[in-house]
């Protein structure tokens, strides 16, 4: 790949910086994913009808009748799943860079003061991330892992219920979303700069902030309802 | 005040090395970092032990030949009140009976030649893909014919501050030479005479230090943290900026 005749603006396209950028914008775009995800999430809290409409209204019927029936979901999940490929390959790419970049010898000593756990637990935690996020899939989309309830999909709400009154599958999601918290913590700060929005002291404080304030919303928004149904508290 | 120093010794050619144990018994607080490892040298050579290798020139924090890490932070950062290159940090900033850890600059792009030495000329060949600008010899331009807006001759200024030492890139958990390739464009992105050559100047340094074995940037901020001539880190945000733009737009045929 590493060919010599390539232009500096090719050069350039193939860069670490265009590769976090693809990073940043993906990683933006799944943000607002969980976002909306997490919001959809609290309506278990109305009950089963608000919940299933919900459920199926995303199916079905978003952007009817500009789309036939039926086709949104299946053009969302695919804009989801290009965007997750992107991030995950970028990210091996630019982690094999980084292990050339550090080189061999490791020091001997280190004593780092800026860096923060969540900005080096990145990669591990992606991998985390991602492995949660097969299990989540395929208990709630395909019904191949079926904790509480039998016989693969049945209503979005029971299946809800169901997975939630099992302590064990809510542990499960409490580290899930610690581990997506944190990717969002130092991920959100990061897209924005490497898309060139830290331009200076206080806009550094800014970004972080909001970083800090879409991790928290998220780990709240969407632990409230696992826990919610674990205690017994909806019905 | 009494010293004992762990050394990161490696012999020239050889691809590892190890830390030894020396000490010293009669440190003067005065002292800069670097006297400090001259009175080491001259102790070790009359004990026919050959003198440890460190690179030095100026000893006044603006040449950027100096540079190790001491307890684990590039320059010995966090031993110091202030952003200090390792010339111009003092014993008094070290209590009697520490133990003192030396260790040449770590990263992919900087192999080690000799003991604390390390070769830099990574670095030179970022600059050489286009860190400059172009102008033809001759009389000197009257500069008050390109006027430059204050805020950006400053911007310029401090991003030309940078002395080149790679502190950063041995910060960096990536080793990667973003904010000195980040300083260079900073520094000729800000000035009129910059203009010309802005697009193309991003992308070739770009292209350069990814070449260079440098990895790439996450971030995280270590280097900035570091640098003993606080280079910021928006400076890579507006690399970044630049290199973005710079793929959408023409630059001559070239490009
Ligand atoms: C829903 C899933 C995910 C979301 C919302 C997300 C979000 C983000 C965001 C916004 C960034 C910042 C991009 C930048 O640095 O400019 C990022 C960086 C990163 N992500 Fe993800 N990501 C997700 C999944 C993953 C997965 C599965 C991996 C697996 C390896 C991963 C690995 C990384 C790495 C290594 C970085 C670079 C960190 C850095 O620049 O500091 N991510 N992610
Ligand atoms: S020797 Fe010149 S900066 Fe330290």
């Amino acid at each position: 790949m590493a060919s010599t005749t390539l232009s500096v603006h090719q050069k350039a396209l193939r860069s670490t910086v265009v590769k976090k950028a693809v990073m940043a914008v993906t990683g933006l775009v799944l943000i607002a994913f969980l976002l909306m995800h997490m919001f959809g999430n609290l309506k278990i809290f109305i009950g089963p009808e608000a919940y299933n409409d919900y459920a199926e209204f995303l199916k079905q019927d978003l952007l009817a009748p500009i789309l036939p029936h039926g086709w949104f979901i299946w053009i969302f999940r695919a804009v989801l799943l290009v965007c997750l490929v992107l991030h995950v390959y970028c990210a091996i790419v630019l982690w094999l860079a980084s292990v050339e970049g550090r080189g061999k010898t490791k020091y001997v000593r280190k004593n780092r003061k800026e860096q923060t756990i969540s900005s080096r637990v990145m990669r591990w935690g992606g991998i985390t991330l991602f492995l949660l996020l097969v299990f989540h899939i395929m208990m709630f989309t395909t019904g191949t892992i079926t904790p509480g309830w039998s016989g693969g999909l049945i209503e979005p709400y029971d299946m809800f219920m169901g997975a939630f009154s099992n302590w064990w599958v809510v542990l499960i999601y409490v580290v899930f979303m610690v581990v997506v918290c944190m990717h969002v913590r130092h991920g959100f700060w990061s897209a924005f700069t490497t898309l060139g929005a830290n331009v200076g002291a206080q806009a550094r404080v800014v970004l972080n902030v909001l970083a800090y304030f879409a991790a928290a919303l998220l780990l709240v928004g969407f632990l409230l309802p696992p826990v919610a149904v674990l205690f017994g508290m909806v019905n | 005040m009494k010293i004992t120093l762990k050394v990161w010794r490696q012999a020239e050619g050889e691809a590892q090395g190890s830390m030894e144990t020396y000490q010293l018994d009669s440190v003067a607080e005065e002292m800069s970092f670097l006297e400090m490892l001259d009175m080491l040298n001259e102790q070790l050579t009359a004990q026919d032990i050959e003198p440890v290798a460190f690179d030095s020139d100026c000893r006044e924090g603006i040449c950027g030949m100096c540079g190790i890490v001491i307890n684990g932070s590039p320059h010995g950062r966090y031993e110091s009140p202030v952003p200090t290159t390792t010339c111009q940090l003092h014993m008094r900033n070290f209590h009697d009976g520490d133990v003192v850890e030396i260790e040449p600059w770590r990263a992919g792009a900087f192999p080690v030649i000799k003991d604390l030495v390390v070769d830099r000329t990574a670095l030179d060949r970022i600059v050489a893909a286009g860190g400059y600008i172009s102008v033809n010899t001759g009389s000197a331009p009257e500069a008050h014919s390109t006027p430059a807006p204050k805020l950006q001759a400053d911007r310029a200024f401090d991003a030309a501050t940078c002395i080149g030492c790679g502190a950063c890139v041995a910060a960096c958990p990536n080793g990667s030479g973003m904010l000195f390739t980040s300083a260079k464009v900073t520094h000729l992105a800000n000035l009129p005479q910059g203009q010309p050559e802005r697009r193309r100047r991003v992308k070739a340094m770009i292209a350069a230090h990814d070449a260079n074995g440098f990895g790439g940037c996450q971030n995280i901020g270590e280097c900035a943290s570091v640098c003993p001539k606080q280079i910021p880190l928006e400076s890579i945000a507006q690399l970044n900026r630049d290199l973005i733009a710079s793929l959408f737009r023409a630059d001559g045929k070239s490009a």
